[in-house]
C-alpha cells in the first residue's frame, strides 16, 4: 500500500493541481515585480506585466533567471522580504567565483521540512525509522534541508554529516541505521569501507537510500544496490530553488521523481534557443517557485538535463515526474565536436562485468586533437595475470563508449585505490584543455 | 603438478617494482623467479615465492590488485638446446604457449622453464608422457 504524507494534495486530479498552480503563480509575479527591483527591470524590458500572466502557457512570457543573476545581486538582493524576517541563509559552494546565497522565512522552512517529510514518504521511510543523514551539514542544502524534514516525519534523525567513513559504519551497526540520506558516490564510499572492515551489508539494518546531489546512472543504481544491500531512489533538489526535495522518485514508480508540483511549476526548454518544448522531450529543466517567500525564484535555468513524463504512475500520485537527471549543460564535455556525458560513461562501465564504479574521466588537447583516457582501477574480478586478458577488456569497453557515444577514447587500467574517493560530490572529470 | 604463481597489477610509474620487492623483503618472502610483461600504460608482475599465501596478504594489505593462477615448471639440463628439446614437444603436442619464463638454478646444472599454456591438463600429460621432469612447487622452493 502506498504511503502519503499529504494523500489529498499529492493525488489530486491534474485540472485541480493547475488551477492551484495558476492562483499561485499569479499572486508570486504580482509580489515579486513589486518588491524585486532586478525582477521589476527585467520583466519592463520584456514588455510584461503581471496582469499579462493569465494562463499557466504564460509563464513562458516571463525572463529567465539564471546563476548569474543570483551572484549580480550578492548576497541578499532578490529577497523579497526584509531581513529580519529571514530566518536562515544557505549559499552554494561558489567554485567559480561568488557563493550564490539563499534566504528562508519561518513560513519558507515549515514548508522546506513538509515537502521534505513527502520526499521520504514516498520512499516509504516512516516516524519508525532510524534515518543516518550523511548529506554535509553547513552552508550546502543537502544536511539541514534534509534534518529537518526527518524531524517533521517524527523519524529520529543521526545528524552524522559527511565524512570520516570508519566511524558511520560503527554508527550504522550501533544504531541500527535504516534509512541513509548520502551522495551516490559516498554510498559507495561506505560500501568499500564496509567490505574492506569486514562489515556485511546483511548484517545491517539498512533497508533504503536516499541519493542526490549529483547525477549518477541507472547502473550504477544497480551497483550501489548491490553492494548496500539495500533499494537506492533518486532525491532532487538544487539551493536556488529550496534545496532537496523539489521531487522525489517513489518506491512504486519504476523510474522518475515526482515533481512537487504544488510548489514548483517545471518547463523543458531547449538550452540553446530557450524555447519551451512539448511534454515529453528531452532538455535543460527550468524551474519557478510557487509558495517560496524569501526568496521566490521566476523560471530558473537548473542546467539540469531531465525531460517530463506524464504518463500516471503506480503509486496514485498524480504530480508529474521528471526523468532521472543524466547530465548537466554545464558538465557535457565536447570531445571533438561529440557531446559526451560522465554519466553516460559511467553507464557503459558500470555495464561491463567486474568493473568497479571507481573511474575518472581525464581529458587533454593534444596539438588540436582532444583526447579523453578513462581511468578504470583494476579489481580482483577483472584482473588476469595475462597481458591478452587485460588488452581484451580495454578494448571492450572503448569499443561500448564508442558504440554509445560515437567518440573514440582510451581506456587506461590504474592501481586499485588510487582514484579520489568522494566525501560528498564526486569528481568524475579532469579537463587539461586550455579553451 | 602444478605451482602457484602471484601476479601482481602494476601502472607504469617509477618506484613501483621497487615497492613490491621491498614488502616482501620485510616479510621475508623469498622470490624464486620472476617476470614483467609491460605495455605503454601498464605491466604485470608474475612471482614464484616461497610463501604464497603470505606473499599474496601482504600485497593486498598494501593495495595492490593481487591474482594467483598455476603454471607449469619443467627442469631442463641446462645446456646448448635444452629449450629447443622442449619447445620443439610443445609444438609437436600443439600446445599452446601464453607466456613462460626462465631460471636457472643454485647448483647451475639445471635451468627452470616456467610455462602456462591454454590447456594446462594436456600440457602436463603431454610433457610427462615425452620424459620431461615436472617440479612442484616445494621442490622449486627446495632448489
Amino acid at each position: 500500500m502506498t504511503l502519503y504524507w499529504e494523500e489529498e494534495m499529492e493525488t489530486l486530479p491534474r485540472v485541480g493541481l493547475e488551477s492551484v498552480q495558476l492562483t499561485r503563480l499569479k499572486k508570486l509575479v504580482a509580489r515579486v515585480y513589486k518588491t524585486v527591483a532586478p525582477y521589476r527591470e527585467k520583466m519592463d524590458a520584456a514588455g510584461v506585466k503581471p496582469e499579462d500572466i493569465q494562463s499557466l502557457a504564460d509563464l513562458a512570457k516571463l525572463p529567465f533567471t539564471v546563476k548569474e543573476d543570483l551572484r549580480d545581486n550578492y548576497p541578499f538582493g532578490l529577497f523579497t522580504v526584509p531581513m529580519d524576517e529571514v530566518v536562515r541563509v544557505h549559499a552554494s559552494s561558489g567554485t567559480t567565483g561568488k557563493p550564490t546565497v539563499v534566504g528562508y522565512t519561518k513560513e519558507d522552512l515549515k514548508t522546506w521540512s513538509g515537502l521534505m517529510a513527502r520526499a521520504l514518504t514516498c520512499a516509504g521511510a516512516t516516524s519508525k525509522d532510524m534515518i543516518h543523514n550523511a548529506y554535509g551539514y553547513g552552508l550546502f542544502t543537502g544536511g539541514l534541508g534534509a534534518h529537518y524534514g526527518i524531524e517533521r516525519l517524527g523519524a529520529t534523525v543521526i545528524p552524522v554529516s559527511g565524512g570520516n567513513t570508519k566511524r558511520q559504519i560503527t554508527i550504522m551497526q550501533d544504531f541500527k541505521s535504516s534509512v541513509l540520506l548520502a551522495t551516490p558516490s559516498y554510498a559507495l564510499n561506505l560500501a568499500e569501507t564496509m567490505a574492506s572492515l569486514g562489515v556485511d551489508p546483511k548484517s545491517l539494518s539498512l533497508r533504503v537510500g536516499v541519493f542526490g546531489a549529483e547525477p549518477w546512472s541507472e547502473n550504477m543504481r544497480d551497483e550501489v544496490e548491490r553492494k548496500l544491500n539495500i533499494k537506492a531512489v533518486d532525491i532532487y533538489g538544487l539551493s536556488e530553488v529550496m534545496g532537496p526535495g523539489v521531487s522525489m522518485q517513489c518506491l512504486e514508480g519504476k523510474s522518475g521523481m515526482h515533481i512537487f508540483e504544488d510548489h514548483f511549476l517545471p518547463e523543458i526548454i531547449d538550452p540553446d534557443t530557450g524555447e519551451v518544448l512539448p511534454p515529453g522531450e528531452k532538455g535543460e529543466l527550468v524551474f519557478t517557485t510557487l509558495t517560496k517567500e524569501a526568496f521566490p525564484i521566476i523560471r530558473y535555468r537548473t542546467k539540469d538535463i531531465s525531460r517530463l513524463i506524464y504518463d500516471p504512475c503506480e503509486c496514485g500520485r498524480t504530480m508529474v515526474r521528471m526523468e532521472k537527471v543524466t547530465g548537466r549543460t554545464d558538465d557535457m564535455l565536447i570531445i571533438r565536436g561529440v557531446n559526451v556525458f560522465p554519466s553516460q560513461i559511467e553507464h557503459v562501465l558500470m555495464g561491463t562485468e567486474g568493473v568497479e564504479p571507481h573511474y575518472q574521466i581525464v581529458v587533454n588537447r593534444v596539438g588540436n586533437m582532444d583526447t579523453m583516457d578513462v581511468e578504470v582501477e583494476v579489481s580482483e574480478d577483472i584482473f588476469s595475470d595475462e597481458i591478452r586478458v587485460l588488452e581484451k577488456l580495454t578494448n571492450r569497453i572503448q569499443g561500448d563508449i564508442k558504440d554509445m557515444l560515437g567518440v573514440t577514447c582510451k581506456v587506461k587500467l590504474v592501481e586499485p585505490k588510487t582514484i579520489q574517493r568522494s566525501e560528498g560530490k564526486a569528481q568524475r572529470v579532469i579537463d587539461n584543455r586550455k579553451l | 603438478m602444478r605451482v602457484e604463481q602471484i601476479a601482481v597489477f602494476l601502472e607504469n610509474k617509477s618506484g613501483r617494482l621497487a615497492e613490491i620487492t621491498a614488502k616482501l623483503a620485510a616479510e621475508n618472502i623469498n622470490i624464486r623467479a620472476l617476470s614483467v610483461a609491460d605495455t605503454a600504460d601498464f605491466g604485470i608482475l608474475r612471482l614464484i615465492v616461497d610463501n604464497v599465501e603470505k606473499a599474496k596478504t601482504t600485497l593486498k594489505s598494501n593495495g595492490f590488485t593481487v591474482g594467483i593462477t598455476n603454471v607449469i615448471a619443467v627442469e631442463v639440463a641446462d645446456k646448448t638446446g635444452g629449450l629447443a628439446g622442449v619447445l620443439k614437444t610443445i609444438e609437436e603436442e600443439q600446445l599452446n604457449v601464453e607466456y613462460m619464463y626462465a631460471f636457472v638454478n643454485k647448483t647451475g646444472e639445471n635451468a627452470v622453464l616456467i610455462f602456462r599454456f591454454d590447456n594446462m591438463d594436456k600440457a602436463i600429460e603431454s610433457l610427462q608422457r615425452t620424459g620431461y621432469t615436472i617440479l612442484s612447487g616445494e621442490q622449486i622452493c627446495a632448489l
